[in-house]
Order: C-alpha cells, then structure tokens, then sequence
C-alpha cells in the first residue's frame, strides 16, 4: 500500500518546513519532497514602492542574512541608476558581506549542525542543541558564540546595527568604517582565526567517524553555479555566474547577472512556496544544480588566501572533480569562513575603508536591473523593473535557498531510501533526514530559530489520507 | 498687552491675552504633544494631541486653539488625557501603513517618536492597510498617501510662507488625501516651486527627498524656522 511519511516541523533550519516522504505498495520510497510553509509576498508587495526603498525593504526577508538581500538590491538599484559606484564603496560592501558569510556561517556550524556531529545524531533531541553544546564542550560552545559575534559585529560597524542595516544603497553605501570600529574588528581577527582553524581540524577528524553519512547525505552528480571573479577565483559580491558539472568541468562561464534569464529557468511546485530553479539549457528537472558554500568551492579556480587555499586542496580530495556529498556542505562553510577572515585581514588596514566618497548620485537612466551577491547559502539574485520615475514595477527575488530546493529534495529521498524498508520508520532515519536538510543550512526567509525543542513528529499516511503508522520525539 | 494669570498642571503661569494654552504652556516649561502645530504656521486644530481638560467645562479643548483667560485652570496630563492621546495615536496607525521598519522616516518621525513617548505599545484598532499610491513624479519629492496623518502643514506652509499654495486636501473622511494643485501628479503641479518647505514641513513619512532609504529621511526644521523669523521679525538668524 502506497504510504507517506511526514516531518512536521523540521528543526535547528531557519524558518518553518516540513518533509514527506512517498512509499510505494512494498514499502520502498518513491519520491520526497522538503516543503517550505511559510508565505512571505514580498516580490508583490514592493510593487509600487520606490526603488530606493527596496534595499531597506528587502533586508528585512531574512534576519539571518539581511546582508544578502541588502547588497543584491543595492546592486541592481546601481543597475538601474547605470552607476559604477566609487571604489571606497565596492570596498564597504565586500567587507560587510564578509561579516555576513562569518556570522551566519557560524551559526550554521555551531549552533545548528554542529550538536548533530559532536553530541551525535542519535543522542537525545532534548539536548541536541546548542545548550547540549555548551554543557559538553563549553569552550568550543563559546568560540562559535563569539565568532558569530566577530561577524555580526562587522555587519554592525558599518551599518549601525546587526540586523536589518539598510546601509547600501543604490549607488554606494551610506557610511565609512569609523576608525575605531577598524581597531576594534582587527583586534578580534586573531581569535576569528584561532576559532575558525579549530573547527576545521575537528571537523576533519569528524569526517572519517561520519564516512556513512557523507555518501548518502544528497551525494549524487548535480551542476554547480556561483559567482567567480575574471580570472575564476571564489567571489562573493563581484564577478560573474560559473556553472561547473559533477566532474569539475565549465560548462557556463562569466555570464553577467542581467542575463541570468538565459540560463536560470523557475518553476513552481504545487506544494510549497519555495520556487524550484533549474539551468535552462538541460531543462526541468534535469538542470538541478545547487549553489552555497559546496559550490562556490566547486566551481572557483582558487579563493586567493594563503590558509584558505591550503584547505581548498584537501576539500578537492572529498570528490572526484566536483565534491558531489551534500555533507561537504559543512567543510565549505568552514573553510569559507577562514577565507573570509583572511579576506578580511587583508582589507582592513585599506584607507579606502575610511573614504568620504561613497555614493554615485545619479537618476533613473534604465528600467530594469538584476543585482547578484553571494549569500552565506548561495547565489542571490534580485531583478527589478521600474517606470521613469524609479517606482517599482515588477519584482523577481532567485534566492539560494530555492536553487537548492531541487537538491534537497534528492537528499531527502536518498537518505529517506537508506532508512525506511517498509511500512515501519526505522529509527536514526527521522535524524539524518532533517540533518540532511541542515546541511544545506536552509533560510527560509525567517528570523525565528527553531533549536530542538519543537516536536518532531513522522506521519505514516495510506493512500486514502488514512495514518498508518507516528513516530515523534519528546518536547 | 493684558497679562493673563492661570494654572497649568497646578503652576501659576502668566501670559499675554492672545497667547494660546499650548504657547503659555510652552513659555512655562510644560510640553503638550502636537502634531499639526508647526511653530510659525496658523493652528487649526486637526489632531486633537494637544488636547488639555479646562476647569468648568466637560469638553476637552485644543491647547493650539484656545486663548488664554485669567484664571483658567489647565490639566495638560490627566489619566483620562494620556489614554485618549494613545487612542488617537493608534486611530493614525491603524487609518494608512505605517510601517516605521522600512519608512523612510524610521527614527526620525514625529508620529512614531510620539507613540513611544505616549506608551502606545500596540494598537486596539483593525489595521485598514490603505495600499494608496505614491507619487514620485516630482524630480526632487515624493509622496506617499500612505503615511500621510493628514496634518496640513504642507498645505499650511506652501499657502503661508511660500505663498504657492500648490497643496490642498481632497475627498472626505478616509478617502481624504492632500494633493497637489488640481490633483495633478506633483511633477505636473505648476504652481509647485519646487522650495522644499513642505517637506521640512511633514512630520512623518509621507514626504520625503526623492532618493531618500530606509530611515535615512531627517528634516532640518531649522530652516523653516529661519524663513518665518526673516519674514515677520526681519531678522536673518542663521
């Protein structure tokens, strides 16, 4: 009897999904689906606003990485203003998305994945949390607290508060970095560094103890897609879209945002709201691609920091060509955010940083922009079109998250087929199915932290709606 | 001049005869929120902040409207006071979107500096969500109908200081709106002489500089200030 299985909620994700899980008559699954629940509106509702605003307005999709959507709108309203916006700006902005990558990197790591590496997948949800983290290893606990902090603070410096600064702007920034905020960042760069080198050599010790997993979390070939700079080396801000196949080859390169189009198809799935791109070219749903930190690594020639490319040569041995396990998503993150700490060391004594030329002033000289940044979980891509008086017009938002939806769907399935043979949930599946998803460290467009005391709860469901078998675990 | 005597919160004030409650008030140290009072323009009275309980009558009166007498006895921050001021507040809310997180005035308005100040920690009413337009045609300023509390000082200021009299207010009750000389998009108002004055005029965010983000809209009222001083005292005050 064909069945489904259901996760509702899925926990330590930001934002409210829920799984399901389709069996076959034997019992064996057949199809899995990550649902995203949760309805936000806001590519309609900016229509009629001024495009100005739009930075400031997007921002506020995501509390987590605010950033993202700040730079992504900021640059197509330079789009749309067809300014080349002053150096000291690009500069800024760089600088802030590199907060961003750390802090939310960090919080991924250490306060949502890493209690499933260090406590264990199977140990107790009650405690499978970051505070089961601090009670077990308090020190590691407070490192991630405080390189979260480190991050969140940059963000904070240039634009006067951790979340929700609307401080780019078409056109440029609206701040330099004050001089003491710079002695301050760079006085905390020796700790980010000693914290972020920790966490690689315990996550490399991890990954032997954790060999089952890495085959089977979302392991199978897909194209990658990121941005790289002229000469191929990783991008976060700047640059050009790369799409890399599963044996490491350039199949796509230095395509500009505004022809994203070309290349980026969107379709929607009945049921969830999250939108499900594919590259064009191969069609839906042969063109699943992901994006993120296992991407961004997959398809950059180097990122250009001593450290950082040290490690990247290490992560290129987890594949063969691309590194293909979803469960390297973890390692990337990792290694991203040495990168961008040494980025950072390598800017912050820049006088640019403390420059009074920071915005092109200029007016509507185009109708339409597309404005690409890299967010911590992949490709952002924000596309407005606007009448001559700058009001908005129309509005696409492509966010990471729903670039992955493909893949997380096959990671599901995958992992889902490992653990469930009949009509019983075999236990640790439940587990490793939402482990799974955390891997790609989903933002649902949401600020509230879900961290393990909300009810798992499996639904066994017949074909007829009928439930067939539950499982769930304890508030 | 008659000097008038009265009481204002229990203190003894004195003040001249064609002084309002809220200007005596204000000489003596006592602040009475406003809203549509914009120092150097008329007072009409529209938002009813300023509202103060007289002695002898049951009726609530506009401090910006009413004339000092002697002896008058004023309670400008009564209980019953305070909870109708935060009940006008949330009305103002709760009429169009203010939604201070992404208005241009974030941090810089006079309507959500006077929520804070008056506790109105949330809002009773049922948000109508007006979805108006706005209107960015001007090359310098725009319009959004939907922060606009309707206090008339663009319409006061452009009529008694500018002397375009480019505003007006259209339409009654919830589909009242200001507009510009004969409901032309601003950017066709001919009259409009593109000064400014309403802008460092408005209290919230319903007028701003054209480019202005999020919370980045201050106003400099100085320079409102200055023009009135010039123009009836003669005197140039930078």
């Amino acid at each position: 009897m064909a069945q489904r299985i259901e996760i509702d909620p899925v926990t330590r994700i930001e934002g409210h999904a829920k799984i399901t899980i389709q069996l076959d008559d034997s019992g064996n699954v057949t199809d899995a689906h990550f649902h995203v629940t949760e309805f936000r509106g806001f590519e309609r509702f900016c229509e009629g606003r001024p495009l100005w605003e739009m930075a400031g307005i997007t921002a506020r999709i995501c509390g987590i990485c605010p950033v993202s959507h700040l730079l992504a709108s900021a640059k197509a309203g330079d789009a749309i203003l067809a300014v080349d916006i002053p150096p000291a700006a690009d500069q800024l902005r760089r600088l802030m998305n590199l907060g961003q990558i750390v802090q939310s990197h960090a919080l991924s790591f250490f306060h949502l994945s890493a209690p499933d590496f260090l406590l264990g997948m199977d140990s107790p949800p009650a405690t499978r949390n970051v505070f089961g983290l601090m009670a077990s290893d308090p020190d590691l606990a407070r490192a991630g607290i405080r390189l979260r902090q480190f991050g969140q603070e940059i963000i904070e410096c240039l634009g006067g508060k951790k979340i929700h600064p609307a401080w780019a702007v078409p056109g440029g920034v609206r701040s330099a970095l004050p001089e003491a905020c710079r002695q301050k960042i760079k006085s905390k760069l020796p700790e980010a560094r000693a914290t972020t080198l920790t966490a690689l050599s315990l996550f490399k010790k991890l990954i032997k103890q954790f060999k089952a997993e890495a085959q089977i979390f979302g392991n199978f070939p897909s194209l990658f897609m990121g941005l790289v700079g002229p000469d191929g080396s990783w991008e976060h801000y700047g640059g050009n879209l790369r799409f890399v196949d599963s044996g490491g080859n350039v199949i796509a390169d230095q395509i500009p945002a505004a022809r994203y189009r070309e290349y980026i198809g969107e379709a929607s799935e009945a049921q969830s709201y999250l939108k499900s791109p594919y590259y064009r070219p191969l069609g839906y749903p042969e063109g699943i691609y992901r994006v993120g930190p296992l991407a961004r690594l997959n398809i950059c020639s180097q990122i250009g920091t001593p450290l950082a490319d040290l490690e990247l040569s290490h992560f290129r041995e987890c594949g063969n060509g691309s590194v293909t396990s979803s469960f390297f998503y973890h390692y990337a993150r990792l290694i991203e955010i040495l990168a961008a700490v040494e980025k950072i060391e390598a800017m912050i004594d820049n006088p640019e940083l403390g420059s009074e030329w920071l915005r092109a002033d200029a007016g509507i000289n185009k109708l339409e922009g597309v404005g690409v940044s890299e967010a911590p979980r992949g490709t952002l891509l924000h596309h407005y079109q606007v009448d001559a008086n700058g009001m908005v017009q129309k509005v696409n938002l492509i966010i990471a998250t729903g670039q992955n939806n493909l893949a997380m769907n096959r990671t599901v399935a995958q992992i889902a087929r490992h653990y469930v043979h009949g009509s019983k949930i075999q236990e640790g599946m439940l587990n490793r199915v939402e482990a799974g998803i955390r891997a790609f460290d989903p933002c649902l467009s949401c600020s509230t932290h879900a961290y393990g005391k909300m009810p798992l709860a499996i639904a066994l469901i017949g074909p007829r709606g009928e439930l067939v078998d539950t499982a769930s675990t304890p508030v | 001049m008659a000097a008038k005597t009265l009481t204002i919160d229990g203190k003894m004030v004195g003040a001249h005869e064609d002084q309002t409650i809220l200007e005596a008030a204000r000489d003596a140290g006592i602040k009475i929120p406003t809203l549509c009072h914009l120092e150097g323009l008329s007072d009409l009275g529209a938002c009813r902040l300023c509202l103060v309980e007289v002695k002898g009558s049951n009726r609530l009166q506009p401090a910006c409207a009413i004339k000092v007498a002697e002896g008058m006895e004023v309670q400008t921050h009564s209980e019953r006071l305070q909870k109708y001021r935060r009940m006008i507040l949330e009305l103002l809310f709760a009429e169009r979107n203010h939604v201070c997180a992404v208005c241009v005035s974030n941090g810089h308005c006079e309507l959500q500096n006077l929520a804070i100040e008056l506790g109105m920690d949330h809002v009773r009413f049922d948000y109508r969500f007006s979805g108006f337009d706005v209107d960015i045609t001007h090359n310098r300023y725009g319009l959004d109908h939907n922060r606009c509390i309707l206090c008339t000082r663009c319409v006061r200021v452009c009529n008694e200081v500018e002397g375009a009299h480019t505003w007006d207010v259209a339409g009654r009750g919830a589909d009242a709106r200001v507009i510009t000389d004969l409901k032309q998009p601003w950017g066709e108002a001919d009259s409009c002489t593109a000064c400014g004055k309403c802008v460092m005029a408005c209290p919230t965010g319903a007028l701003f500089y054209k480019g202005s983000t999020v919370a980045e809209m201050e106003r400099d009222r100085t320079r409102l200030e200055f023009i009135v001083t010039a123009r009836e005292k003669k005197q140039w005050i930078v």
